[in-house]
Formats: C-alpha cells, structure tokens, sequence
C-alpha cells in the first residue's frame, strides 16, 4: 500500500488477530501433556497416538469422507448444470425459480434444511419403504445444501469467460454438448474444482444437518466430536482440529504455488 | 476503393438482371423487448462479392450479422444461401463462418489446433488437416507460429489466425464483425490491402460489418448503409459518395456542405433546377438533379467539399458564395476552411498543399471567394 | 401482467389460467426445441424441487398434525380415513397457538435476533477495515491476504467454535490475558454468557462479511477518491460520501450473508452460551430431539421461514441486481 495508514493497518490486524489466536492456541496445546487442554504441562505427543488408536473416532472420519467426497462430486455436477444454465440459457421457463432454489439453501439456516430434509425422508419412507435413514440419507441431503455454493462459483467463472468462444466453437461446426466438452470444461476446470472443495469442506464440516438425517449407527465426525464436546473436552479433539488445519493449510498452499506457476507460465 | 484486378468475376453482378444472388435475406426483423434492431430488412449479396454493412452503434448491423451466422434467430423473415433456406438452421449445420471482433481465439489451444477444430468436427483425416492447416497459415503470412498460443501473439498476428481459422472450412459465407477495430491506424491500412487479396484469392462471398465509412469505402464491392434497424442505401462506394439518396447517408460518408431550401424553378430539358438559398450570390443555387422536381418542394442539396473551388476574386460560375474564414483545420495533406457567408451559412471546403509550406495558404478573417458547378451538387429530399 | 382488472376475480382468475396454459406450452416448446437444454436445466431443477421445495411443504403439513408420543413417525396423519370410508381433513393448530401464547418462544425469536443483528454490525465493524485493506493492496499481497481470511472457513467451524471453549472459560486464553491486564477478576469465565456467543458468532462468520465486502470494493475505481481529494474533500469526508454508497451492495449482501443464517444458528449458543442463550435454532433442536414434539418443531421451522423470508427475498433482489449491473459494464 502506498500509504502508511496506521488506523487501517491496526485494525486489519486486529482482525487477522481475532481469527488466528483460536487456532494457533489449538494447536498449541494439542502438543502439551496436561489432560486440562489449556494447561501447558510439557511437550507431548500423546494425544495424537490416542487419537489415531481411538476406533470410534477413526470410522466417524472415514464415514465422513466417504459421504464428504460422494456428496461433492455430485453436488459439482448439479452446480455445473445450474451455473451453466442460469448463466448462458437466458430466459427460460422456470429460471426465477431455479434462481431462487439456489440463493435460499446459502442464507437459510442450517436448522430447517436438516429439519425439512428428515421430514421428507420419513414421508418417503412411509409411502415408498426407502430410503433408510443412514449415510446415504445424510449424503442426499449435504448435496441438496452444497449444489448451491458450486452454482455461485460456477456462475462467477462462466460471467467472466467470454461467450464469443462459446459461439465462435458452434459456428465452426461443434454442437452444443461439444463446445461443452471441448471449450467450455477446460476453461472452467479450475472453477470445478474449486467448488469441489469447497463442497467437500461444507460437508465434511456440517454437524445440524448431519444430526437430523443420519440413522442409527451412522455417526459422522462432528457429530461425534460435538458429543464429546458435550461430555467436557478432551484434548485428542485438540491433535485432531491440529491435523485438519495442518492439511488444509498445506492444500491451500499448494494449490496456491500451482496456480502462481500457471499464471507465471 | 482497393480496386484490385477483378478481371476474373463479372464486374457488377447487380447490374445485371439474369443474375441469381447468393445471399438473400428477406424481410428480417428482429426485437429485443419493444427495440427494433432489424425492421423488415431485405438485401441481395452475389457470388464474389466484399459486401459491408456501414452504420453507426444500434444500427442493427451486427444484429443482421449474427442473423446471418445463426447465432440469433429472426422474429419474422428468410435467410437462403445459395438457394437454401438457413433461417432455421443453428450456425453448426450452416456454411457459413465468422470472424469474431474480439478474435475468439480459443486460449487453451495452439493455433494449428484453432485453425483444425471445424476441420477436425467435421470429421476431417488427420493428415488433411495438417495440409489444410499449412496452408491457412501461408495463407496469413505466419508459416512459423502453429505451435504458439494465442497469448503469445500479438493483436496483428491474432487477427490472421481468427481469420485463417474462419476461412479453413471453405465456407460459402464469411462474415467479419468489425475485423480492423483493434488494430492501429498504420497495420489498419496494410491488412485492408490483404484482406481484400485474399478474398480475392480465395474467391468466398466476404460480408463485413464495420462503423468505419473510411473502411467500408476502402474494401467493399457494395456497402449498404445502416440506421435504426434499417437499410438506408446499398450502392458501390463512388455512387454512394456521389449520389447519396438521404441527408443520412450525405452525412454519414465523408464531409458534407447541406443547403436547405425551396424548389423555385426547374427545367425539364437540362435537368436542372433553382433553390432558394440566401447564402450563395443570386439567391439561388442551380443544382443538376435526375427525378422531376415539382415548384415549392423543400429539398437539402448535398455539395462535397471538394467540389467547391476557391478562389480571391468574384470568379464566374453557377454557384458563388463569398465569406470570411472562421475555422482552419492542417491535415498534412489538406487544410479544411470552415468558411462563414453573410447570411449565417458554414461552408466547408478543402485545399490540397500542391507547395510545401509551413502554414496554411489562407488565414483566418479573410475573405474567399467559393463557386461550383451544377453539377457538383446533389439534391435530396428533406 | 397487469393489476387486478375491473372484471374483478373471476377475471383474475381467467388471468391466472391463461398464464399457466402459456406457461406450460414454453415448458413443451422448450423440450422440443431445445432437448439438450431441458435436460441440462431440468436435472437440476428436479433435484432441488424434490429435496429442497417439496420437504418445506412437508414442515408445513406436520406443524398442523397433531404429536403422539411412542409411535413412528410421532404425529398424526394430515388425512383421516375414517372407518365408515369417509376421509377428512385433520388440521391441529395447537402447535401455532402454543408458539404465540408461550413467551418462551417470542422471546428466543427475539434473541436470536439480537444476537443475529449485533453479531452482524459487529462483522461489519471489524470485517470492513481488513475488506478495504485487501482492496487496496498490491495483487500479490491481496491473493495472500484473502486466502488468510478464506483458510479458517475452510477448517471445520465446528473445531474453531471448540477452540473458542480453550479461549473464553475460566482462566482460558483470552480470559487469562484480560484477567492479567485487570480488566476482570482473575477466574471468571466469559463461556456460557451472552458474550461468549457474540464473539462465537463474528468469529465464525465474519469471512460471509469480508468476502462479499472485498469483491464489492475491488470493483471500486480508487480514482474516485482521488478525484474527491482534488475537489477538496478529506480523507473523512470522501469515505462517507464516495466509498461508503459505492460499497453498499457489498455491505447489503455481507449482512444478509451473515445475519440470515445466524438468527437460526444452533451450534453456537448451544456450545458456547449459557441457559438463558435461548435461540429459535435451540428451541427447535430441543423440541425435536429432547421432546420428541416433531409437529411443535415443525411450526417453529415455518415461523422461522415467514420470519426469513423477506430477507431472503431481498438477498435474492440484490444479487439480481449486481449481477445486471455488472453485465451491463
């Protein structure tokens, strides 16, 4: 910045401050000794060796990857089809309400889409005998809430890609679902896997959703670490939030130093 | 007029009435919301031809374009090529290509492979495409390039591969929306000269779209001029020059002096007829005009700059204006003298510098003497 | 479409009609013309339909039923068959009548929306400054900065909202280094008070504020400001009267981001605040999962929508708006 805006630079500060200390402490008391998580009592690796033994907790992790991961790569499909269509079909008969299904699963709470989904799920179980409530209940319904942010990611991406390629592929001959395949895929492939990400995080992070749809047997992770929570905190929640900052963190770092060498390229 | 060597085609296919048009639209109308883009519009292209459509923005011209490609279908009206209804048809089936104004050049491909993808969708063997692809890019000057990417090129080099991309497909039809715009005024100049050799060259029906009359006049068999969705005037860049047929086109192409006025007198045998005008001597303006012109009716009569002479005494001549120059504009090649009459009226006129000298030959405040001839006029209906 | 007409209702209604025929002919015209298009909207749109529209009309059947405990599902059907063969039509309005005549209920509405609207302020207050700081800062700088601001979303709000436990209880972080400063007794705990679910709620949605603020404000042409400086204004006055208007749409869809989601928020209160941090996302959960009183949780779900709904609606208007805005340039 050109100028020197101490006010400006305090106050960002302040907010950085705000939303690293939390973390940062996380993590460092996940390497103390004490079983009272914010006691430092020595340097330890304990926690993490608990963690990786404890059962429970490891199947909650694979069950939410698997449903995390499933729920992603479909939501990234629907999303495309969305983003696609809301910002290249122009007018069509029913655009206002595909436009409205799309903003309202962002803003509402996350109470009432759990609420709402489970009550469809026993309805349809009542008349059709499916489906049983379990993870793939909790997956139909992580993708109904994700679909939306990979639109607003989508959209974005297509807004800024210049339609003129899109028509200039037609006019040398490619039909709609090649210029799809062909021009249009490979420019938004970033975007595509940006919203699968961010899919990914949002249901791998959900825990009021999961709660009203899962069945019995079928925990994820949050719902098994808010439990924990409940009962008073231990300090293997602490090696585990560490662990997934710490892979995040990495991600996102590589992702970064991979997308700088292909703009630098 | 690039008048290049058109002694292979007939010179003027339009003049001649057994001749079959290769490109009809009829009645093409087509609204966004209640705004007429196009407003029943109808214009036949013939085989050969470098056709333009010149106008200013929201004249409907690039509307007509994207029409004619396909990429927006006409609320009422026809489109055949060659014979063929396409209006229906969607631009993959039509052959017909364009040239994009921003290029389109696709970012993600080499430029052999954006000159390859028609060839390649419409099922083309791969050792064809090479040849073809070679010889597009000899075709554009730029044999060494096929391996770069758009992003390494630069504006110049973009344009020819948008149009060795366009023209690989051999198409019947080649559209090009404004294909000099974002070039410089010096590559401007040199690629309207090779535009025109290759279209010569390769013998396809060119229509261009442009808002530049500069660009039209340069490159076109035929221009049809343009406005609000309508087609004013479609004739050779000369007739439009010198027989304008509205004050709109007068204005549109090149400078123009316009005289309002009522028809006093008119003289069927020498075609030429009095105008009450009060900025030339006498009253009255004497212009040649072709269709009859009954007493009273208030006409516009168009005189190019050029036309007019002038001179530092009264001269003798059908038409003689005198007034005090009150603008000078020094083009380099000409000076443009924006002269005022007594009676209010601006005329313009030009002088080329046939002797170098540093300032322009007349200055301001002084008074000239300006004439022309009947014949130099052309009288429009208001 | 116009108003009603003079013809009155049966007009309207003969209005309403012709509408629907017109548009149910699109739907036809459009699967035949353009197939692959209707394939592509239609997958989508089936979807969200199903799981998305359909369940909120299903809350709505069930606030109406009436609950019994023991059986599965716990409440009563919405259409009776009698024995003799006639069917009717159960409608149980006891859930509604409880929600307005209990005070619980209007006042966990009521706070939860002043934890929602001051949270809200408060992520604008802080948000603001780091949003117009990456604006303004050099494109290498400005990546790294937003992806600071991106990386806690992308790790779980459930373990941030924990960590905020190690921060705020007795002799926690944050406690023991306001406690050392004197601000408070040394011992007390700001977790399980309202406070704590302020500072829950603006930690875990303050990056719904900056991210919205920074594109707003990235689109701004800083030149503006200089243009204001030359014509005399200061620093001050330039910010209200230039950055601040031209900011809004960001700061209007910031706040909606924020504040809509946050009046239903469950996780937060519930971990962080105390008893009497009763939210309507709190009331809800407890009604469902502790009471088991699916149709009472049901009516609180749909005054919660008729509560959100203009707020939604208005989110959705200043979307459309930017977006036609942004085209248009």
């Amino acid at each position: 910045m050109s100028r020197r805006n101490w006010g400006l630079w305090a106050a960002m500060a302040a907010g950085y401050a705000l939303l690293y200390v939390p973390i940062v402490s996380m993590i460092v008391y996940s390497f103390s000794a004490s079983r009272m998580a914010t006691v430092w009592a020595g340097f330890s690796t304990r926690w993490y060796i608990s963690l990786f033994s404890n059962e429970q907790i490891m199947q909650a992790l694979a069950r939410s990857l698997t449903i995390a991961a499933v729920a992603a790569s479909c939501a990234t499909v629907l999303g495309t089809a969305c983003g696609l269509a809301l910002s290249r079909f122009g007018r069509f008969p029913g655009r206002g309400l595909l436009s409205l299904m799309n903003s309202a699963p962002m803003v509402m709470p996350d109470v009432m889409l759990g609420l709402s989904s489970l009550l469809l799920f026993v309805t349809l179980q009542q008349a059709l005998g499916w489906p049983e409530r379990g993870m793939s209940t909790i997956m139909i319904a992580h993708i109904t809430l994700t679909t939306c942010y990979v639109t607003v990611v989508v959209r974005s991406r297509m807004a800024a890609l210049d339609d003129s390629l899109e028509e200039a592929a037609m006019d040398l001959g490619a039909r709609p679902w090649r210029v799809f395949w062909l021009i249009t895929l490979p420019l938004i492939a970033p975007a595509l896997l940006a919203g699968w990400l961010l899919a990914f995080t949002l249901s791998l992070d959900d825990l009021v959703i999961a709660s009203f749809t899962s069945g019995p047997g079928a925990s994820t992770l949050p719902m098994l670490i808010y439990s924990k929570v409940k009962l008073g905190v231990t300090p293997e929640i602490n090696a585990l939030a560490t662990l997934i900052v710490t892979v995040v963190a990495i991600g996102v770092v590589v992702a970064g130093v991979v997308m700088h060498r292909r703009e630098a390229a | 007029m690039a008048l290049a060597n058109r002694s292979a085609a007939p010179l003027e296919p339009w003049k001649d009435p057994a001749a079959q048009p290769f490109l009809r639209i009829e009645g093409i109308t087509k609204t966004f919301g209640k705004l007429y883009a196009c407003d029943d519009i109808s214009l036949d292209v013939y085989r050969g031809e470098f056709f333009a459509l010149l106008g200013g923005s929201g004249s409907g011209k690039s509307t007509l374009l994207r029409i004619l490609a396909g990429l927006e279908t006409p609320d009422r009206g026809r489109v055949l090529i060659d014979g063929v209804d396409v209006t229906a048809l969607p631009p993959y089936q039509r052959p017909v290509n364009m040239m994009f104004q921003s290029y389109a050049l696709f970012p993600h491909m080499s430029v052999a492979q954006n000159i390859a993808f028609g060839l390649k969708q419409d099922g083309m063997g791969a050792g064809e495409i090479k040849d073809r692809v070679q010889q597009m890019l000899e075709l554009v000057q730029m044999p060494q390039l096929g391996a770069r990417k758009p992003a390494q090129l630069s504006g110049g080099q973009r344009q020819r591969v948008a149009l060795a991309r366009a023209l690989a497909k051999q198409p019947k039809l080649l559209l090009l929306d404004e294909p000099l715009g974002a070039l410089d005024k010096r590559l401007r100049e040199r690629t309207q000269f090779e535009l025109v050799n290759i279209q010569e060259r390769v013998g396809t029906t060119f229509v261009m779209v442009t808002h530049d009359q500069e660009e039209a006049m340069t490159m076109s068999s035929r221009i049809a001029v343009m406005d609000a969705g309508r087609i004013v005037q479609v004739s050779t860049p000369a007739a439009l020059y010198e027989y304008p047929s509205t004050r709109f086109v007068a204005e549109f192409i090149g400078g123009i002096n316009l005289f309002e006025g009522r028809v006093l007198s008119s003289d069927a045998a020498t075609r030429t007829a009095r105008i009450a005008c009060d900025a030339v001597d006498g009253g009255a303006l004497l212009a040649r005009h072709a269709d009859p012109l009954p007493e009273g009716t208030a006409v516009s009569v168009a005189v190019r700059p050029e036309k007019i002479d002038v001179h530092e005494s009264r001269p003798q001549a059908d038409n003689v204006a005198v007034g005090k120059v009150r603008d000078i504009a020094y083009l380099g090649d000409v000076s443009v003298y924006h002269v005022e009459t007594e009676s209010g009226a601006v005329i313009r006129v030009q002088e080329t510098h046939v002797e170098r000298s540093s300032e322009p030959h007349y200055d301001w405040g002084e008074t000239l003497w300006l004439s022309w001839p009947a014949s130099g006029a052309v009288v429009l209906a208001t | 479409m116009s108003s009603v007409p003079n013809g009155g209702w049966s007009q309207l209604w003969a209005e309403v009609v012709r509408n629907l025929f017109g548009w149910f002919r699109a739907v036809g015209t459009e699967f035949r013309t353009r197939r692959g298009r209707f394939v592509v909207t239609m997958l989508p749109m089936l979807w969200l339909l199903l799981f998305f529209a359909v369940p909120f009309l299903i809350v709505l059947k069930i606030s109406f039923a009436e609950a019994v405990f023991g059986q599965s599902p716990p409440y009563t059907p919405l259409i009776e068959h009698a024995a003799d063969g006639a069917t009717s039509l159960r409608l149980h309005a006891g859930s509604y009548a409880l929600l307005l005549q209990d005070p619980l209920y209007v006042a966990a509405y009521l706070k939860s929306l002043l934890f929602a609207g001051v949270s809200t302020l408060c992520c604008l207050l802080l948000g603001y400054p780091i949003a117009y700081g990456i604006a303004r800062a050099r494109p290498t700088w400005r990546m790294l900065l937003l992806v600071l601001v991106i990386l806690p979303f992308w790790t779980s709000s459930l373990l941030r909202t924990y960590a905020m436990i190690g921060m705020l209880k007795a002799n926690g972080v944050l406690t023991g280094a306001l406690a050392a400063i004197g601000l408070i007794e040394p011992g007390t705990a700001i977790l399980h008070t309202d406070l704590a679910v302020y500072i829950g709620i603006v930690y875990n949605y303050l990056p719904f504020m900056i991210l919205p603020l920074t594109a707003t404000l990235m689109r701004l042409d800083f030149g503006l400001l200089e243009a204001a400086a030359d014509l005399g204004a200061k620093p001050w006055q330039a910010f209200l009267r230039v950055t601040l208007p031209l900011s809004m749409p960001g700061i209007i869809a910031g706040a909606l981001l924020v504040f809509i989601p946050a009046v239903g928020e469950f996780v937060i209160p519930d971990i962080l605040g105390g008893p009497d941090a009763l939210t309507i996302g709190r009331v809800l959960w407890t009604e469902f999962f502790t009471n088991r009183d699916w149709p009472l949780a049901a009516a609180v779900a749909v005054a919660m929508l008729l509560l959100l709904v203009i707020p939604t609606l208005l989110f959705e208007y200043v979307e459309n708006r930017r977006e036609r805005r942004e085209a248009q340039a």
